[in-house]
């Protein structure tokens, strides 16, 4: 937890510093909350995906953090700090590490992987993680925008989660884990703020969906959301 | 808003977007209210010697008071009345908390007179004055504007008009200058920074689900699907005409909003002259008055072969003169901005209190495949671009017996025969696009003005209206390409951001080609500092001189250069956002290798 304290120090010290006079390529500051919304079952959980970058055209540093939250509990938590480099027009290369925060144990990882457009504009994410003992992750993320008008936006997404091993302390079951589907309706008031309705759906699979029931839980669940995106 | 720029008390005046009061008590030159004060026109100064003090503004354009910075107070600057031949001092003083510069548009002068800070000079530090001196030996309608930061946006532009020595060719009884311009609230720098962070921040004019729905029903699944695999492939909009909209620009004619709206008077029976200057910032404007007829008469302040039309666009940093012979009744100058999403409006009326009706902005036009650079589709525009085809028969016919060679045929006027080559630095995730096939388009009117019904001005009209002084073929040939990547707002020339450019070295006294290809998506207005760009449109006999030409998107163009001017000069893209990257110094030295 220090070591992104650290970071978040060092990204405001140097945040400060932008915006300098006509340079094509001025250092800047983006923070973006893609998610911030509540989910309607049982006990109202509040769940973030947010992202802080700073840095020019071509080379960022990228803090990610998503997780959530229900009776004042955190229930999940991870962070990101990846090294960011464009390397073709639409694709940006990003290597860092990676922090499970909660559930516990806290498990640590190496993160490499590409963010970026690919054709017919889907916004694609997908990371590869390797952890201790041998542990590996790979998560696919995948979104897309269609616009009714130039402002009330419907954006479908998925997201997709494996693992090399079981991780029994985790509930992370080997082969595919889990998958999460959303589709959110959202208003941009302005650009930089739209609050939205939605519904996700999230089913666990393999071992990870024997993790779950064994622990008591369902293995799939679907829920309604709302909630606020903005960015500055 | 502007946090770091603390208003001058002494300067502080206030500007309505329904008012006129530009006012100014500064600096010892002559000054005269232009004719009427319906115009609300800028003031002007005449003579040879002339005090122009920078300063901070406040106006009130939106309904919300900002901070402006102007010349003299006056948002647009005065215009400044000069004579051909004779020797102008201009003492420039900076009272900002920046570094300032005034670049004089178009003006052929001396390197160290240019006002290009890094290239020409040092720039004007705060609280300093720079005496810029300078023989005037052309004659036209050009302008002048800050080179400093984005001071440009916030109002630190105004028109120069100069009487030429001999009689003018051109007869009229009455003209007015016609400056356009884009207002925004926002601090210019923080434009930029959105423009990074979300490239289509300010375009409110994508595809829809609704567009989409309708297409297929009208055209089918294939061929909506195939119209715009292209653009999806690419991940591109066909919507993107410009990066900063009327959602935060007003657009001004001579400084007043298209609610205050810009009244010139003219008498009946009048010819009258309109030096229509595109001040703008980012925003090229398509120009028309409803029931008059246009004869262009000069273009960047060099007298071109009369043309009349009914609409004319103009890029940034262009500009045009027109004669109109109005009736007796008023008539509304309508200049839509490139994408419609708004228009700078006035009146000439020949009585004040009438005014005409403004007519609907036309549709939001949408970028076709020719505009991306590929050759084979511009078949397809070309084939439904009926009114291009017949004007460009008419106007080749014109001129027939004299026109033997074709565009294209590398002799002086007519463009380079060579193949265009995309150079190594191209590639990256610097650049999102290399047009396949680019064409010269000069008798195309550009997007959204084709097959509009109305005659509309194309590069292909020009022609000068004196033969050409150089009749030198070209030595060699210089291409460079239009470069960048629209989604991460990067610019550059042949993938090369000016930080990371050699300069562009010319030979003193060399005849050079200039082919400029348009790799991008956006129409470019390209402005070559110091020298004439002798725009190749068809005839070597007789080629028009222009300080800024406008490539447009997925096209190529040619122009010639003598380097009769030593020194370093600025090379640039015009728009204020793209210049930072999009950006070369030509530098002209005697006897170097080239």
């Amino acid at each position: 937890m220090r070591r992104f304290a650290t970071a978040w120090l060092l990204t405001a010290l140097i945040a400060g510093a932008a915006h300098a006079g006509m340079k094509d390529d001025p250092l800047l500051l983006k923070g973006m909350i893609d998610e911030l919304e509540w989910r309607d079952n049982g006990d109202d959980p509040l769940i973030w995906d947010a992202q802080l970058w700073i840095g020019k055209d071509l080379n960022k540093l990228w803090l990610k953090s998503e997780g959530e939250r229900s009776d004042g509990d955190t229930e999940e938590a991870e962070l990101q700090l990846l090294y960011s480099r464009a390397v073709a027009p639409f694709w940006d290369l990003q290597a860092g590490w990676r922090s499970d925060l909660e559930p516990g144990p806290e498990r640590q990882w190496l993160a490499v992987g590409f963010q970026g457009l690919a054709p017919y504009l889907f916004e694609i994410d997908t990371t590869l993680f390797i952890g201790e003992s041998g542990r590996t992750a790979l998560r696919l993320e995948a979104e897309y925008e269609l616009l009714f008008t130039q402002r009330l936006i419907l954006a479908p997404e998925i997201e997709a989660n494996l693992y090399g091993h079981n991780d029994v302390e985790t509930g992370a079951g080997s082969g595919l884990s889990d998958v999460e589907a959303g589709l959110r309706l959202r208003y941009e008031i302005v650009r930089e703020f739209a609050p939205y309705i939605g519904i996700n759906w999230e089913k666990r699979f393999g071992n990870s969906a024997d993790f779950a029931r064994a622990a008591g839980e369902d293995s799939s669940d679907s829920q309604w959301v709302i909630g606020i995106r903005a960015w500055f | 808003m502007i946090i770091h720029d603390k208003p001058s008390l002494s300067r502080r005046r206030f500007v309505t977007g329904a008012g006129a009061a530009t006012l100014l008590a500064l600096g010892g030159s002559r000054l005269s209210w232009a004719a009427t004060p319906s115009q609300a026109s800028a003031p002007v100064l005449r003579g040879r010697q002339f005090d122009l003090n920078i300063g901070y503004q406040r106006v009130n354009l939106t309904g919300s008071e900002r901070i402006a910075t102007t010349v003299n107070g006056s948002l647009p600057a005065p215009t400044l009345r000069w004579r051909e031949g004779e020797r102008v001092t201009l003492r420039v003083t900076n009272h900002l908390a920046h570094d300032s510069s005034i670049h004089w548009h178009g003006m052929i002068l001396p390197a160290n007179m240019d006002g290009v800070p890094g290239i020409s000079f040092a720039g004007i530090k705060p609280g300093k004055t720079y005496e810029y001196q300078f023989d005037v030996r052309q004659s036209g309608t050009y302008w002048y504007h800050s080179h400093s930061h984005f001071q440009e946006q916030l109002g630190l532009y105004g028109a120069i008009v100069i009487d030429p020595a001999e009689p003018d060719p051109v007869s009229y009884d009455r003209e007015h200058v016609l400056l356009l311009s884009d207002w925004t609230d926002e601090d210019p720098a923080n434009v930029y920074a959105k423009l990074k962070k979300l490239s289509h921040y300010y375009n409110f004019r994508e595809r829809t689900a609704g567009e989409l729905w309708r297409d297929i029903r009208e055209k089918g699944l294939t061929q909506t699907w195939n119209d715009r695999a292209m653009w999806n492939q690419m991940r591109m909009s066909d919507r993107d005409l410009s990066d900063v909209t009327g959602y935060s620009y007003t657009f001004l004619m001579n400084g007043q909003t298209p609610d205050a709206g810009w009244t010139g008077l003219f008498k009946k029976g009048e010819k009258v002259r309109l030096r229509v200057i595109n001040a703008a910032a980012m925003t090229l404007f398509d120009l028309r008055i409803p029931g008059l007829k246009m004869t262009v008469v000069a273009s960047d302040g060099q007298d071109v072969e009369p043309v009349t039309v009914d609409e004319f666009r103009i890029g940034v940093a262009e500009t045009y003169d027109v004669i109109v012979e109005p009736d007796d009744r008023p008539y509304t100058v309508f200049a839509q901005a490139i994408d419609r999403s708004g228009y700078a409006r006035g009146t000439l009326t020949p009585d004040l209190t009438l005014s005409a009706g403004v007519p609907a902005m036309d549709p939001a036009p949408t970028l076709t495949h020719g505009d991306m650079g590929m050759g084979h589709m511009e078949m397809d525009h070309r084939g439904h671009g009926m009114g291009a085809m017949d004007h460009s028969a008419h106007h080749s016919m014109d001129h027939s017996a004299h026109r033997q060679p074709q565009i294209g045929s590398g002799l002086a006027g007519y463009g380079s025969a060579a193949a265009i080559r995309h150079a190594d630095t191209e590639y990256g995730p610097h650049v999102d696009a290399r047009a396949e096939a680019p064409q010269y388009r000069l008798d195309d009117p550009g997007v959204g003005l084709r097959n509009n019904g109305r005659r509309v001005l194309t590069y292909a009209d020009l022609r000068n209206r004196y033969p050409t002084l150089d009749r030198r073929d070209p030595g060699r040939e210089i291409e460079l390409h239009l470069t960048g990547n629209m989604s991460r707002y990067m610019w550059s020339l042949n993938g090369i951001k000016f930080a990371d450019a050699e300069p562009l070295m010319l030979r003193y006294g060399e005849r050079v080609r200039i082919t400029l290809v348009n790799d991008t998506m956006m129409n470019h207005p390209i402005h070559l500092h110091g020298m004439w760009s002798e725009l190749e449109t068809g005839d070597g006999d007789y080629i028009p001189r222009k300080h800024t030409i406008t490539v447009q998107p997925g096209s190529k163009i040619s122009y010639l250069v003598t380097a009769d001017a030593l020194g370093g000069w600025a090379y640039h893209c015009h728009l204020l956002y793209h210049m930072p990257g999009m950006m070369r110094e030509v530098r002209v030295v005697e006897g170097a290798a080239a």
